[in-house]
């Protein structure tokens, strides 16, 4: 089946499905029975006090964590411990971290061209313009030739999102992308994030910004010692939280 | 209440605060101590260095062909001028020189050639350096095609073994070193144990005794009638010992990567060797250079060792013609020359690899 075949076929199947996944670092049970199905378009922002398992959650998804019991299936795809199988279900995600991680020692542009050129082994002429594109997109297209450690932190974040999307992902896995930034930077990242929204992106987003939740989210998804605790639209989510711990989490974060 | 301010003309600076003798008075005779400290180095370093200079400059005998022309007090350096093809090219016949001219000056060009940054085509000639030249050089030093004589291996010696031994075990050592880096990193549990129990053995063991197992006890194991050549057997010695060294000299680079740099990649769908090799690699290389030239330094200085298997290098050929009944008790000159050899060659390689940190780091540091 080609790949266009395979993503009209699952048109109807879940882009992330999250079935009984358990996860432990040693002793400690860091994800708790997690269920979870993200549909074809979906935005999900996911929150929650630090060291609930949000990250580790989403990083399960691409593989970079491995998790020790449940299912977990991408694009139809089921997450296996197959190399070939990780590396295809990574095609299909996007990932966007808190630190940016861009590669120091390649340029914005080499940074967006790399993987096309080495995973997709497109052509450096095409991948340059499908850089191009996407860096335009994000708005930073005039500093394509300068190293990443020349930028400022917004500038960097932006670059990733355009490089993660150069890969034509089919879900966006957004890791704290804006934890990091200076407050004055925020804005310029969240920007792309809602147009990216709008334009119909599957996202899920672990953050803190609960104005993009409101706004851009179709459902918010609050976690706490490992477990999803409460899971609902934005609106009844803010407004009306069923929780004690959902409760208690928003006045903290919305009280000031 | 408004001043009346006149304006000063600006002045020259006073003497006694610039200049050579306010430096001096800052740096070395600052008060009593240094004083006497500095006077006593400055006593230090001429009463050595102008002996020496006499001895190796002045009143040095530089032309002639024996040892009835080193009729003045300094250095003999006709010993060093009457014995330098020795030197250089060991007991390599005399009219198949060209050859080893030839391999080395070859590889000048393309060690300049990458070295040098305006060049272009750098990846090509990194393939051409790395996988066409060791069969170029083997088949012009050894020989045996093209109508080209053999040459024994016994019959090289001098500085060309010296750099034979040197190149080897740098170019050598550097990917298998790289390889078992990797592979101590790695989570695949008999790779991982594989790599720890090379890379601890060969750190353990000094390079004499290599050397020694290599050209004795290796006999004893292979089958009658197999014999590696004793050249060989040192080659593959020192590189499986400078493969460890270099292996953790790479490790810490790669340590200090952040993790962020391949889950990046990783999350990009790059593979485990491209990982390695575009992102984390490349990046590490950078903080690696200091401690990779230091290892080709010593593995350079080392090669001296292979003296004790009877292979002859610069040093060795050049204690052997100090034993020669007509040159007796010039000893000084020889070890002075060689060691001048050694330094230029080590010297060098620390300076370019100056330049090159410096080169690295410019505008994309973070």
């Amino acid at each position: 089946m080609s790949e266009q075949a395979i993503s009209q076929s699952n048109a109807t199947t879940p882009m992330v499905e999250m079935r009984g996944v358990n996860k432990w670092y040693g002793d400690f049970h860091v994800l708790r029975d997690i269920n979870l199905s993200v549909k074809r378009g979906e935005r999900i922002v996911i929150c929650g006090p630090s060291g609930s398992g949000k990250s580790t959650m989403i990083r399960c998804i691409n593989h970079l964590e491995e998790h020790q019991q449940g299912e977990i299936e991408v694009a139809g795809l089921a997450l296996t411990q197959d190399v070939k199988r990780i590396e295809e279900i990574r095609r299909h995600v996007g990932m966007v971290f808190q630190h940016f991680n861009l590669f120091p020692h390649l340029t914005v542009l080499e940074n967006c061209c790399l993987a096309q050129m080495w995973v997709q082994k497109k052509p450096r002429r095409e991948a340059e313009r499908m850089a191009m594109q996407y860096l335009e997109r994000v708005k930073i297209a005039e500093q394509a030739r300068k190293y990443p450690g020349q930028l400022s932190g917004g500038q960097q974040q932006r670059v990733a999102i355009a490089r993660s999307l150069c890969m034509h992902p089919e879900v966006m896995l957004f890791d704290e992308p804006t934890s990091a930034l200076d407050p004055e930077m925020i804005k310029e990242v969240l920007d792309v994030m809602v147009e990216l929204a709008e334009e119909g992106m599957t996202m899920l987003c672990v953050t803190h910004e609960m104005g993009f939740a409101k706004t851009v989210a179709d459902r918010v998804i609050f976690m706490d010692q490992g477990q999803i605790i409460e899971e609902n639209a934005p609106e009844p989510f803010f407004n009306n939280p069923q929780s004690e711990r959902t409760q208690l989490f928003l006045s903290q974060i919305l009280g000031h | 209440m408004i001043h009346n301010r006149t304006v000063i003309e600006a002045r020259p600076a006073p003497t006694h605060t610039i200049g050579p003798v306010a430096w001096l008075r800052a740096n070395l005779f600052s008060g009593p101590i240094n004083t006497i400290l500095s006077l006593a180095a400055i006593y230090l370093l001429v009463s050595l260095l102008v002996p020496t200079i006499q001895w190796a400059f002045i009143d040095a005998d530089w032309v002639g062909t024996s040892r009835d022309d080193c009729s003045r007090e300094g250095a003999c350096w006709v010993f060093i001028n009457a014995r330098i093809g020795q030197f250089i090219y060991g007991l390599y016949p005399r009219h198949e020189i060209w050859r080893v001219n030839v391999t080395f000056g070859l590889f000048a060009v393309l060690i300049a050639w990458l070295a040098i940054p305006r060049l272009p085509l750098k990846r090509w000639v990194a393939v051409a350096t790395l996988v066409v030249f060791p069969f170029v050089a083997f088949a012009l030093l050894y020989g045996g095609r093209f109508g080209l004589p053999v040459v024994e291996t016994h019959r090289w010696g001098g500085l060309m073994l010296t750099l034979v031994l040197a190149v080897v075990g740098m170019v050598a050592a550097l990917p298998i070193g790289t390889l078992l880096a990797l592979g101590r990193r790695s989570k695949m549990p008999i790779v991982k144990s594989f790599s720890v129990i090379f890379i601890e053995f060969w750190r353990g063991v000094p390079l004499i005794t290599v050397l020694f197992m290599a050209s004795v006890m290796l006999p004893l194991f292979l089958p009658t009638g197999m014999n590696v050549d004793r050249l060989v057997r040192a080659l593959i010695g020192i590189t499986l010992f400078q493969s460890a060294y270099m292996a953790e000299v790479i490790r810490g680079g790669l340590q200090a990567i952040p993790r962020g740099q391949e889950e990046a990649a990783a999350a990009l769908g790059m593979g485990y060797w491209k990982r390695m090799g575009l992102i984390v690699l490349p990046q590490a290389l950078k903080m690696m250079i200091p401690g990779i030239v230091n290892t080709f330094i010593s593995l350079f200085k080392d090669t001296t060792l292979v003296m004790i298997i009877g292979l002859f290098d610069l040093l060795g050929i050049v204690q052997a013609a100090l034993s020669d009944s007509r040159w007796l008790g010039f000893s000084v000159e020889g070890y002075a020359f060689a060691a001048l050899v050694f330094w230029i060659f080590c010297f060098s390689m620390s300076r370019y690899s100056q330049y090159l940190e410096r080169k690295l780091h410019t505008g994309h540091k973070r």
